[in-house]
């Protein structure tokens, strides 16, 4: 089972980095670059760049968007081979092995997806590496002034629930799109149906959790 | 020995196996033949455990598979062997890796033990240098090798084929065939395969279920199955031109 576990990390959290960390990347950078041109009113600071962009990142961008894209990735991943060993009976054949092919399937990807926590801090880094960089190569404004403005009324229970709604959105990444693909039926065909329709409620479930835990931990 | 008694089982409207009754020696490769949606996978997938059966019992040496608490099943199940149609070969793991996975599972063997075993298993289906080979780079017919050999690995004494020779040419449809009778003997297993295929029926069928819309029309062994009247039989069996050929000789030859 370790070896599982280690072989999930490596294909669902490991895997995931590239993506994330390019994507976080230019998600901050688009959003510190859009506050910076609506800043017309010379009388609001130019620091408000930068806290714009940790706001933005911390609270919503890493967390809910990237979620989104792991739902994309992850979830796909996850349905469509779990639904491919349905498919071609390979969980048949765990259990004809004895094997509890649900718990020996689908376990190690919800420890792995304990991880994801890490994913999104790392995404909330880059990101708002990403709005530092924009903003100062861009010209909008000075690292100085960015800077103060990452450090401006900064609540650190805000990362706390920024990592509280990943915990239980990797819970989603990891369940739903193992439902989908260890309950299809069919063929080649539904496994690419199954893998549309876990990515669709997925998103679904994770969007409305969005909304119920920040009221939740916020409100 | 599996004793198999008035099984029954349907899929809403559908009534699949309409109380099917019969035996599957011990040490004998068990047939089971019929045309398509007769109910042979269903009745496999009985015998397996992997469906339930709404009426009737599967008994393995005397034992009632539905009267068994959960982990005596899981027990039950360790001591068998499935050949599947399309071999069912886990895509992420090695040749070597797919054999020796109910051993690491299953077992407390060291590692050089598991190896020894896995070579030995490996050695006696005629597959040596694929070890490290993954199941896409393989053929079928090696497939079907690969997956006698985890079927076997755990020493089982039940072993189920799901059609192990379709998609085979028919130099390697022998070729199995004769592996798993050997197997069969060799390891005195109760051996059940579900099979369209009539050489199989020629070669190896030491005892033969004919199954039609779900009931058990026929059973006898291969020399039997020439002699029979029994019009479902011969319609479905020597469909062929060959074998009706084959049968008209043998008739003429009778006479």
């Amino acid at each position: 089972m370790k070896s599982l576990i280690l072989k999930e990390i490596d294909e669902l959290i490991y895997g995931s980095m590239g993506i994330i960390i390019f994507i976080s990347f230019f998600i901050g950078g688009v959003v510190a670059i859009q506050t910076a041109l609506n800043l017309t009113n010379p009388l609001i600071p130019k620091n408000l760049i930068g806290f714009a962009t940790r706001q933005s990142v911390i609270l919503e961008f890493a967390p809910t968007f990237t979620s989104i894209i792991m739902a994309g990735k992850v979830g796909s991943y996850i349905t469509s081979s779990i639904g491919t060993m349905r498919v071609t009976e390979q969980i048949d054949a765990l259990e004809i092995m004895g094997v509890n092919s649900l718990n020996y399937l689908v376990f190690p990807k919800i420890i792995a997806m304990l991880l994801y926590p890490f994913v999104v801090a790392i995404a909330m880094y880059v990101g708002i590496f990403g709005g530092w960089t924009a903003a100062i190569l861009g010209g909008h404004t000075s690292s100085a002034d960015f800077v103060e403005g990452l450090q401006l009324d900064f609540i650190p229970f805000h990362v706390t629930y920024s990592l509280i709604k990943s915990l239980v959105f990797a819970m989603v990444i990891a369940t739903i799109p193992s439902y989908h693909g260890y309950y299809m039926k069919g063929g080649a065909l539904e496994v690419g149906k199954a893998s549309t329709t876990s990515f669709v409620w997925t998103s679904v479930v994770i969007i409305i959790l969005n909304g119920i835990l920040t009221q939740l931990l916020l409100g | 020995m599996i004793e198999v008694e008035n099984l029954h089982k349907s899929f809403e409207d559908a009534h699949v196996l309409k109380g099917i009754t019969t035996t599957f020696d011990k040490g004998k490769t068990n047939l089971i033949i019929g045309q398509s949606g007769s109910g042979k996978t269903v009745f496999v997938k009985c015998l397996l455990g992997l469906i339930t059966p709404e009426e009737g019992t599967i008994s393995y040496e005397g034992k009632i598979y539905s009267k068994l608490s959960p982990d005596e099943q899981r027990d039950l199940r360790q001591e068998m062997g499935m050949v599947f149609q399309g071999s069912a070969l886990f895509d992420s793991m090695s040749v070597q890796g797919n054999v020796m996975f109910p051993l690491d599972m299953f077992t407390r063997q060291s590692k050089s033990e598991m190896q020894d075993r896995v070579d030995f298993v490996l050695k006696r289906v005629n597959l040596v240098d694929a070890h490290h080979k993954f199941p896409a780079e393989i053929s079928g017919g090696m497939q079907k090798r690969v997956a006698i050999a985890r079927a076997i690995v755990m020493n089982p004494k039940y072993l189920f084929c799901d059609e192990p020779n379709s998609g085979l040419d028919p130099k390697t449809a022998i070729l199995i065939d004769n592996l798993i009778q050997e197997i069969t003997q060799e390891y005195n297993i109760t051996t059940v395969i579900n099979t369209h295929d009539m050489n199989s029926v020629m070669e190896i069928g030491e005892k033969i279920v004919f199954l039609k819309d779900g009931i058990k029309e026929w059973e006898g062994t291969n020399k039997e199955i020439f002699k029979t009247d029994n019009a479902a039989v011969t319609n479905f069996v020597y469909s062929s031109e060959l074998f009706k050929k084959v049968r008209q000789m043998y008739i003429e030859e009778r006479n």
